[in-house]
Parts: structure tokens; C-alpha cells; sequence
């Protein structure tokens, strides 16, 4: 964003534009912006702090949520893992390829951001229960996935995917055949054109893409609870544990442990706005 | 499409034998993936919910609990979208319009909703409005109900669908310039007749677009809602909500026909998400796509 830096006496505005409605919009945008996210957000991150900080520690690494942590975050990466397998596989075959049906595949990649998590979690559950239509193949085979950490990481995958299609998917398109054409030109073999040409273009959208994915699972609440069993230390998650906190009346510990999962949240934003800022420039560089 | 003209364009990348198996490969592993991932979750909704047949499927989306928490749903969308929606117009239109100090930071915060969990956000209300939050003491002196009540429902979905319309109309109108309002303002038009005659027939798919994901999202939000809404049946439950007290209570088939009407929606919302991208360009990329079909 071209930003003139030298300025005598400070103004908001670093440019001039004959355009009206700077104050007001400006003004509705800060006030809402502060009213909607800022202050609530205060609210609690004042919340987790007024404990002390050796209260603090004690409650959000208090052995429960521990294991809390560590189930969401272990299936939390499992899925972005998976996420980041099928969601390149899907928007390959997107970018690159034609067939028929092509657009109500493109459109149902979005299905998971549309579905309301609470049916999306039902829905898995009987799928994946003893007696569902997936479930009845793999139980015999001793797969259980309903009601397990497999089951988590299943949901995890499902309201993840499609952060990394999208991400992906548009990088892939906007790709310059004329590069292709260059290194095939030169003898390279599709292997190489894949992993030198289209590569190094496509990685950033990809761990981009991942780490939203990531962010998204780790986060997750209406999906995961239905498939996981929710048994404390093994398949109870931290936004369930939140929960379960606040209908004991523990308002503190809740905003304690929320303040530990907005820290991750915020690291990971922190990521991913760095992945695109490096991209920008690189990219600026080379026009 | 335009990907296989460019690829048939260059002899050089004239598929092979190998790499036609290997593109019939990939697109069936695709297809067999978004059928068992998807597809599979859609079909048992419907399956669960006319298991018992059509009569009880109807019965149970009449029942009382379900038609209320379906008007809460409606009402909920009705408040919370159009507020988002003016945030929308505003903040886009002093982020693409102007030049000022901050800038980069307003856009970050504006994503803060999309990367908070949706429980947390919940709980966020709860740390303000909740009888032990900041305003709590306050709004229970003069009998006011924020929290376990629709205003705090209200609230959370405007938490979680904030950034919807903002994030589609910044980059449109970015992309977009200000050539023509600049144009009408110097030609005498005031702020409202550029707004009304050449900013919003402008953007109105973009910004039709970001409302439907706004509206899609307020009617299935479940996490944010869930910790803020008490489950009162009949008072503070959503559909989703509603779809979630029916399946603790062992009555699956309603709560599957429950969760039918919320995936109606959401096929709805896919079906008009993709003609409006076909039909006028809006969130497609690259030029490529402009001649397309």
C-alpha cells in the first residue's frame, strides 16, 4: 500500500482525494469494529490476565486441559495434513483439467463452509457409527472412527478442506502456460516442471491454505462434538472444555483457557499474513 | 475451458499417453473423494430424516419447538445481516477510497472474527454482557436480558459473519478504482447520488454475493450461539440449536429433519453462490475465466 510517509502537521489521511465520506464511513467502520470485536475481545483477554499470572499458568495447564490441547492440536494437524493432501488433489484437477460436471464439483468443494456445523456433526456421526453406512465396513475391520480421536480428525478434515482448495486452486489457475512450455522446451519432464516450475508457485497458497485449515480445526466446536465421545483426557476437546467450564459456572477458568486458544489463533494469523506479505514482495521484485 | 486451450495450444505440452491416465486418475480420486466426503454426509440427512416416512418427517418440522426456532433463525439473520452489510459498504469504502494511517491494521482486524473459535466468541459476550461481565451488574439493575436471550444471540451471529461482505467488497472495489465516482463528483453529483448511482449499481453482486455468505452463515452458526443462548426451548433456541437438543435427546429422526430444512438452505446457498459467479464474474480470477464456455 503506497503510503506517503513525509507529513508537517498529522492527519488520519495520508492522501487527499476529492471523494466525500471519509469521516463518516471511518467513523461507523472504527466504531463498529470496536463495538463488535475490540471491546468484547478486551473483555476477555483483561479477564484471563487480572488472574495472575501463576493463577493463569495453573489453570490452563491443569492436566484435563492438557489433554485437552493435546487432542485438539494432535487431530487439529492430522486434518490440516489430510486437508492439505485432498485440497491439492481437488484443486489440481480443478485448475488443470476439464470434464463434465466440472462446475457442480467447483461448487460443492463449498459445501462445508455452508452446512451448519451442528448437522455436519450429526450427519458424520451416523456415518461413521457402528451401524452407519461407512461405519458398518470398518467396525468389523476394528477401525472405530465414531467416538474416537479418528472421528475428530474426521470432522476436523471435513470443515478444513476447502481453505486449502480455495487457496490453492486460484494460484494454480493464474499460472503462466508460457513457463510450462519454457522448461518443457528445455527438456524438462513433467516431474520437473512440477516440482520446479509449479512448485515454488503453488507452496505459499498451500501452506497458506493449511494453516487455515489448521486454525479452522483447532477451533472447531459443532462438528467435533457429536463424533467425539467427549471423554475427559481422551476425546474432549479445548472448545468443549471451555464450554463445559462455563456451565459449571467457572468463568474464570473458561476466559483462562480462551485466552490461551485466542493467543494460538492470533500466531496464526501472525503466519499466514507474513506467507503473503513474503509472496507480495517476491512478487513485486519480479515485475 | 480455457485450461485445456492453453495446454493443447503448445505442442511441447502435448499430454502423452501416461499423463491422460494419470489426469483420469486424478479427476476419479477427486470425484470418489468429494462422493464419500460430501455427498455421503448430504444423503444421510435426508435418509435419517424420511426414515420413519413422509408423515413423520412432516410432523416433525411442525412441531412448535422447530417452527419457533425457525422464526428465531430468520429473525436473527434479518438483524444481524444488514447491520454487516452497512459495515460492509462503510469500512470498504474507506478502505479502497481513501489513503490513510492504519490502514493495513483495519483490514487485519477485520479477520479477527474468522480466525477467533466460534465458542470463544460466545464467551467473549459473556465476559461483557454476562451477570458476572462488565455491564452484567448494570443490565440486571434495570432488568435487561443480553445473554440467555435473543440480543445476545443477535450479537454472537454478528460476531461470526462480520467480515463476510467487507471481505468480498474490498478487493472488488479495490480492483475497481474510483475513476467514475471521481468523475461524478467533479461533474456536481453529492455523496448519496455517486453512492446510489454509480458505487452500488456497480458493486451489487459483489456485495449480493458477501450477503448471502453473511445470511448463510447466520443461519447455521451453532458454537458462538450455543454458549450465549441458555437453550430455552422455544425462546433462545436456533434451528441449529434445536437440531442439537433433539439429537441429545434420542429423537433422531426429528432432529435429522430439523438439520434437512438447515442443508436446503445450504444447497440453496452453493446453487446461488455459483450463478452469481458464472452470471456476472464476480469472485473469479485470472482473465482467463472471462472466456470461458
Amino acid at each position: 500500500m503506497p503510503e506517503t510517509k513525509r507529513k508537517k502537521s498529522w492527519s488520519l489521511v495520508t492522501r487527499s482525494s476529492p471523494l466525500p465520506g471519509f469521516r463518516v464511513s471511518i467513523g461507523f467502520t472504527l466504531a463498529y469494529l470496536t463495538a463488535i470485536v475490540l471491546i468484547p475481545l478486551a473483555a476477555i483477554l483483561l479477564h484471563g490476565s487480572r488472574l495472575g499470572w501463576s493463577v493463569f499458568l495453573h489453570t490452563v495447564t491443569a492436566p484435563r486441559v492438557l489433554a485437552s490441547y493435546r487432542v485438539t492440536l494432535g487431530s487439529a494437524a492430522v486434518a490440516a495434513l489430510l486437508s492439505a493432501a485432498f485440497g491439492l488433489l481437488l484443486a489440481w484437477v480443478l485448475a488443470r483439467y476439464s470434464f463434465p460436471g466440472k462446475r457442480i464439483v467447483d461448487a460443492l468443494v463449498d459445501l462445508p463452509f455452508a452446512l451448519p456445523t451442528a448437522v455436519a456433526g450429526i450427519s458424520l456421526t451416523a456415518l461413521y457409527a457402528e451401524s452407519g453406512w461407512i461405519g458398518r465396513y470398518l467396525e468389523p475391520h476394528g477401525i472405530h472412527v465414531a467416538f474416537t480421536p479418528l472421528g475428530i480428525v474426521m470432522a476436523m478434515s471435513f470443515v478444513g478442506f476447502p481453505f486449502v482448495v480455495r487457496s490453492v486452486q486460484p494460484v494454480l489457475e493464474d499460472l503462466d502456460p508460457a513457463m510450462e512450455e519454457a522448461a518443457a522446451s528445455l527438456g524438462a519432464n513433467v516431474w520437473q516442471r512440477f516440482t520446479r516450475v509449479i512448485a515454488p508457485v503453488a507452496f505459499p497458497a498451500l501452506l497458506t491454505g493449511t494453516a487455515l485449515a489448521f486454525a479452522r480445526a483447532a477451533g472447531e466446536y459443532g462438528s467435533v462434538i457429536f463424533i467425539a465421545g467427549n471423554m475427559p483426557m481422551r476425546t474432549e476437546i479445548t472448545a468443549l472444555l471451555i464450554v463445559t467450564k462455563l456451565e459449571e459456572f467457572d468463568y474464570t477458568g473458561a476466559a483462562a483457557i480462551a485466552s490461551a486458544m485466542l493467543a494460538l489463533s492470533f500466531i496464526i494469523m501472525l503466519a499466514v499474513n507474513l506467507i503473503q506479505w513474503r509472496v507480495q514482495r517476491r512478487e513485486g521484485k519480479r515485475v | 475451458m480455457s485450461n485445456r486451450g492453453a495446454n493443447s495450444s503448445s505442442a511441447l505440452l502435448q499430454p502423452s499417453m501416461q499423463q491422460r491416465v494419470g489426469r483420469v486418475v486424478l479427476i476419479a480420486a477427486a470425484l470418489v473423494f468429494l462422493a464419500v466426503f460430501l455427498l455421503l454426509p448430504v444423503a444421510a440427512v435426508f435418509t435419517q430424516a424420511f426414515s420413519q416416512g413422509w408423515a413423520m418427517y412432516r410432523d416433525s418440522i411442525r412441531q412448535q419447538d422447530v417452527l419457533s426456532a425457525l422464526r428465531l433463525t430468520g429473525l436473527v439473520a434479518v438483524i444481524a445481516v444488514p447491520l454487516n452489510v452497512l459495515f460492509g459498504i462503510s469500512a470498504s469504502w474507506a478502505i479502497t477510497r481513501f489513503e490513510f494511517h492504519g490502514k493495513s491494521l483495519l483490514i487485519t482486524l477485520i479477520d479477527v472474527p474468522l480466525a477467533v473459535s466460534p465458542v470463544v466468541a460466545g464467551l467473549m459476550y459473556v465476559e461483557v454482557f454476562g451477570l458476572h461481565g462488565w455491564l452484567g451488574p448494570w443490565l440486571s439493575e434495570h432488568n435487561l436480558h443480553i445473554i440467555f436471550a435473543v440480543p445476545g444471540i443477535v450479537l454472537a451471529t454478528i460476531f461470526v459473519t462480520f467480515p463476510f461482505v467487507a471481505r468480498e467488497l474490498i478487493p472488488f472495489m479495490q480492483a475497481q478504482g474510483s475513476d467514475e465516482e471521481i468523475a461524478a463528483v467533479v461533474l456536481g453529483a453529492n455523496g448519496w447520488s455517486v453512492f446510489w448511482r454509480v458505487t452500488l449499481p456497480n458493486i451489487k453482486w459483489a456485495l449480493l454475493y458477501g450477503t448471502i455468505l453473511a445470511a448463510s452463515r447466520s443461519i447455521g452458526e451453532f458454537g458462538a450461539v450455543s454458549v450465549v443462548s441458555g437453550h430455552i426451548r422455544g425462546l433462545t433456541t436456533t434451528l441449529p440449536l434445536e437440531v442439537e437438543m433433539l439429537y441429545n435427546e434420542y429423537n433422531f429422526t426429528a432432529a435429522f429433519a430439523a438439520a434437512s430444512l438447515l442443508t436446503l438452505a445450504a444447497i440453496v446457498t452453493l446453487v446461488l453462490k455459483k450463478s452469481i459467479e458464472s452470471a456476472t464474474g464476480v469472485h473469479q480470477h485470472g482473465q482467463e475465466k472471462e472466456s470461458e464456455s
